[in-house]
């Protein structure tokens, strides 16, 4: 706790760069929204410029982010509506620091690495608008520390990818459009009455006034066992939902298949974090015993999520949505992780969620690239792809890899460590788990088998080898694979102090003592675990 | 000769001020714009907008020595003089311009233009404003009456369309009914507490002492009484002329209902629940609480499968009216009580925004449906944001805000009643009500589906906006967003709301 308390202040800095996090793309969105119909080049030009911008800017932060601070920094606090104790209240730590930076990079290489098949350029410009609009709000999201900040921005990134999905989507958008808002609303309606019921129930025990703000009432209140776990499923049921948690997840692969490619590459991308973040931030931090209470409910349905998807992924006959149900078995092991209370575990899960986006988003790509050359998705109709197209296939190949969870490569690392951090505290939950990473080899290669190896039939002999822009948009996409599967440590040293306090806020809370592994190596230094593993495995 | 000199009471008439504005303004319509020929272009709107404007400035004037004086009886405990009056007018005043600002559009230079329609507006406008400012049952009538009565008249204003004529004839029939049950609720509750003012009823259950709950005459009153308001602010199962007549209503004069019958009808409801009968809170809470849930669900659900826009949105105010509900029902679990909680300001709140809200939708829907001569279905709105793109922006910015999604008014509304039902426990109603607006959103969507996603019909003329409809659309889009982006001031303004009259 008192990690946490002594961070809470941070390093204030004049210069408000979480905010600029936040307007920059709006501004782009409203500056796209001003622009002249007529001039349709400019448009792109724009959100290029202000995504760019964005991007740069998270990756100050990530330089000037204090690695060994387990609090937040850049906090950036202002009254806002202060008849109800709500403020802008933004700030990021290990948790959040590479989401934010993963939001950053992918939405400019959504916007310069694929465009939306307008029939009329004029088109461009609500396309654009929506997609600068979207990263506004997954930027607050990720930084919000104030519930009602943190439902605005919550709620308010559906609107963009509402008529991202349905206004440049497949076949059946306006139905996946529709499925995906409704379905993330209903969870958001429980959020909502539990935010106002947290904050009233602070107020009445040991608060004593209102706030919202999310350090106060975590560190403040005081929830009586049961009001705690109903608060808690409030909370859970939005997050499952996003995630999402087995049997929550019908919407995401009709959301995914139909949504635009820079649509799925950000839904996978960064989207979906939403709820395993929200998980850490608000279920984990804010409810701890509750989270504690209900850890096998989870931990189940996590597992469920692993082998189920898995499964699904394995008898789809559509690329798009086998990734799809592909990220539904990733995202059950960031679960398994998040609720196995573990530092290990949780940092695994924090690395996960980044290196999930960054392979899924790059699987996207490509299965976006796959239908722009021959207008379908469909496993049975493509074959021989490598003979035609080398260099695409091993790019596909080395993302592919990367998602299996092949040592050397990022998702490796974070699979593992999860694995290996359950292991003391879900153990039975992570055998079955740990058959997930074989399932995972099996869909993706035979997949891989049947649309890139064979003989190429006559209508992917004319398959078009990878081009130059494609190329420079995969080219940090795999450089990032490979440089966190080589060399994970500077990125689990700066999320293992916001993890420990997390932990050690737990501990405080609920008298958790997490055990410590005998036989491994100490926990200070993930980057030796991927080593060893790597060691034993190869 | 008599003895004693008839005393008349003593009137503030400055306070009285606001209402003697419109009904001047009225006057000033009917009796000269039937003397005079047909007024030159948009000056009838402009008359009733000026009065308007001036009718709000001296309501802030009043609220502003309210802030000095407190709160106070006028003319003998028949009116209120406090907060929550002047907060209502300024309601009613808004959505009336907003409303005129259409009225302009739609009738300017068609052969329906006239004072008559501005006039029955500012009637109308008249009666809402009695309704909210009411400290005495009689009053209450009295202005519920000259609400309806306009209204009755205003539906079947369009004469061209047999609808319009069905849509008055239907609310006249099925009003006056509730009227005179309201009425009759009034006599009932006369019969039990001695007297139709709000404050003497108020003192009369404070000082009686009911032994064994022998006040049947009450309990029937307020029943009496409910079912009147109810079927005023078209709570299920009171809600069934509701779609029929805002469909044949002419669109504009069906904003008029939506927002300005609305608020007057949950003005009095408040006036009637918790100011008048805070004592019996525990009597009519549950009643309210049933009227809340099945508003929510029934509204949401055929809400959700008609096909004519406008009885999507005649369902969806029958939604939003449980929503108020709500509102209602977390204000009766202190009411009476000195720390009121925020029920009551949060309804007011609600009123306000939802009001500018319904006119900037049908505003839309009006030059939409003029489009297509009177046809509302779905698929007249198909491609809208291909013919007009900022059109279909401002609906979109007003659907969305209906469905409660943050920085927008309608979030701010929807926010602040689930708060007030939340702080008095009522979990269950929060979540039904959160529950429904979701399946209500499920409607909204399908407008914008059709507005933004599918194609423009082969053939179909671009709307023509007219300026004054244009001016209302913008209008009603920055409220709604700026109070949604910057909703402080709004809501310490409206803070004082709780201290009425009494």
């Amino acid at each position: 706790m008192s990690a946490f308390l002594a961070a809470a202040g941070g390093p204030e800095l004049a210069f408000p760069v979480l905010s600029m996090l936040v307007f920059v793309p709006a501004a782009g969105a409203l500056a796209i929204a001003v622009l002249s119909r007529r001039r349709p080049e400019y448009m792109k030009l724009t959100a290029l410029l202000a995504s760019v911008f964005t991007g740069a800017l998270s990756i100050w932060v990530l330089q000037a982010f204090h690695g060994d601070d387990g609090g937040f920094q850049f906090v950036s606090k202002h009254p806002w509506i202060e008849t109800w104790g709500i403020s802008w209240h933004l700030g990021v730590d290990g948790i959040s620091l590479f989401l934010v930076v993963l939001t950053g990079v992918l939405f400019p290489l959504a916007i310069v690495g694929i465009d939306p098949h307008n029939d009329d350029p004029a088109r461009d410009k609500p396309y654009f608008a929506w997609l600068l609009l979207l990263e506004a709000g997954v930027m607050g999201s990720f930084l919000s520390l104030d519930l009602f900040l943190f439902f605005v921005f919550f709620e308010i990134v559906l609107v963009p990818m509402y008529f991202l999905i349905g206004g440049w989507g497949y076949e059946g958008r306006v139905y996946a459009a529709t499925k995906f808002f409704l379905y993330t609303m209903i969870g958001s309606a429980f959020m909502l009455v539990s935010i106002l019921a947290t904050v009233f129930i602070a107020r009445a025990n040991g608060l004593g006034r209102i706030t919202f703000d999310l350090i106060e009432l975590a560190e403040g209140a005081d929830f009586a066992v049961s009001t705690g776990r109903w608060l808690f499923f409030g909370f859970a049921v939005a997050f499952a939902v996003k995630v999402p948690v087995f049997p929550l997840h019908t919407w995401l692969p009709d959301a995914h298949t139909q949504a635009p490619t820079a649509g799925s590459v950000v839904l996978a991308g960064v989207m979906l974090k939403l709820g395993t973040y929200g998980f850490l931030r608000f279920g984990l931090y804010l409810f701890p015993e509750a989270a504690r209470w209900s850890r096998s409910l989870w931990l189940t349905l996590a597992v469920i999520g692993i082998i189920y998807g898995a499964i699904a992924a394995t008898m789809q006959k559509d690329l798009k949505r086998l990734v799809a149900y592909s990220s539904v078995a990733h995202l059950g092991f960031i679960v398994l992780g998040t609720f196995a209370f573990t530092s290990q575990a949780i940092t695994g899960s924090v690395m996960q969620m980044v290196n999930h986006g960054v392979s899924t988003g790059a699987l996207f790509l490509l299965v976006g690239m796959i239908y722009e050359r021959r207008h379908t998705r469909q496993i049975s109709e493509l074959r021989g792809i490598q003979h035609v197209a080398p260099i695409f296939a091993a790019a596909f190949m080395v993302v592919m890899l990367s998602s299996i969870g092949v040592p050397g490569l990022n998702g490796f690392v974070g699979e593992y460590l999860i694995l290996i951090g359950s292991f003391l505290t879900a153990r039975w939950w992570v055998v079955v788990a740990a058959t997930g990473v074989i399932l995972a080899a099996l869909y993706l290669l035979w997949a891989y088998q049947r649309v890139f190896h064979g003989e190429p039939d006559e209508e992917n002999r004319t398959f078009p080898e990878l081009r130059w822009r494609e190329a420079m948009t995969l080219l940090p996409f795999i450089g990032i694979i490979v440089f966190t599967g080589v060399y994970p440590k500077p990125m689990l040293e700066r999320i293992e102090p916001a993890v420990g306090a997390l932990i050690e806020h737990v501990s405080d809370r609920t008298g958790y003592v997490e055990p410590q592994p005998a036989a491994v190596v100490p926990a200070d230094d993930g980057a030796d675990h991927a080593d060893d593993g790597h060691g034993e495995e190869g | 000769m008599l003895a004693q000199e008839f005393l008349g009471p003593s009137i503030d008439w400055f306070a009285l001020s606001p209402y003697l504005m419109t009904v001047g303004g009225a006057l000033l319509l009917m009796v000269v714009g039937a003397l005079t020929p047909l007024w030159p272009r948009g000056l009838y709107a402009g008359v009733t907008i000026a009065v308007s404007i001036v009718a709000g400035v001296l309501s802030l004037l009043v609220w502003d020595d309210i802030a000095d004086g407190g709160a106070t009886t006028l003319v003998a405990g028949a009116l209120a003089r406090d907060t929550f009056a002047q907060f209502l007018t300024l309601t009613v005043l808004v959505a009336t311009i907003l409303v005129v600002l259409v009225t302009d559009g739609e009738l300017r230079g068609s052969d329906g233009d006239g004072p008559e329609v501005y006039a029955l507006l500012l009637t109308a406008a008249t009666g809402a404003m009695i309704m909210g400012s009411a400290n005495d049952l009689i009053v209450m009538f009295l202005g519920l009456e000259t609400l309806s009565l306009a209204l009755y008249v205003l539906a079947a204003s369009d004469r061209r369309r047999n609808a319009s004529q069905e849509s008055g004839l239907k609310y006249f029939i099925l009003g006056g009914f509730a009227s005179a049950v309201f009425l009759y609720g009034i006599a009932m509750l006369y019969g039990g507490a001695r007297s139709t003012n709000i404050s003497e009823i108020t003192t009369f259950f404070r000082d009686t002492v009911t032994v064994g709950r022998n006040d049947a005459l009450v309990l029937v009153g307020i029943a009496l009484l409910l079912v009147g308001l109810a079927f005023k602010v078209a709570a299920v199962p009171f809600h069934m002329w509701s779609p029929d007549v805002y469909q044949g209503a002419p669109s504009n004069i069906t904003a008029f209902m939506a927002s300005v019958g609305k608020a007057a009808a949950f003005a009095a409801m408040l006036r009637v629940l918790v100011v008048a009968l805070p004592f019996h809170r525990d009597d009519w809470r549950p009643v309210v609480w049933v009227l809340a849930v099945a508003s929510l669900v029934v509204g949401s659900l055929l809400a959700v499968v008609q096909t004519d826009v406008k009885r999507m949105l005649a369902y969806s105010s029958v939604s939003h009216a449980g929503f108020l509900l709500v509102g209602v029902e977390a204000a009766g679990h202190r009411a009476g009580e000195l720390d009121a909680g925020s029920g009551l300001q949060s309804v007011l709140v609600y009123l306000m925004l939802y009001g500018v809200l319904v006119a900037g939708t049908f505003a839309v829907v009006t030059v939409v449906a003029r489009n297509h001569e009177g046809d509302t279905g779905l698929d007249a709105f198909a491609g809208l944001a291909q013919r007009r793109p900022a059109l279909a922006l401002g609906l979109t910015v007003f659907l969305l805000a209906q469905a409660g999604v943050p920085l927008t008014g309608g979030f701010l509304a929807k926010w602040g009643v689930i708060q007030a039902a939340v702080d008095e426990g009522s979990y269950a109603v929060a979540i039904i009500a959160m529950v429904a607006a979701v399946v209500a959103a499920f409607l909204y969507l399908r407008i914008m589906v059709s507005v933004w996603l599918q194609p423009s019909p082969e053939g179909v003329v671009t709307e023509r906006v007219p300026a004054m409809t244009g001016l209302a659309v913008t209008v009603a889009v920055v409220i709604t967003i700026g109070v949604g982006v910057w909703p402080d001031w709004l809501l310490s303004v409206t803070e004082s709301v709780s201290t009425y009259a009494r």
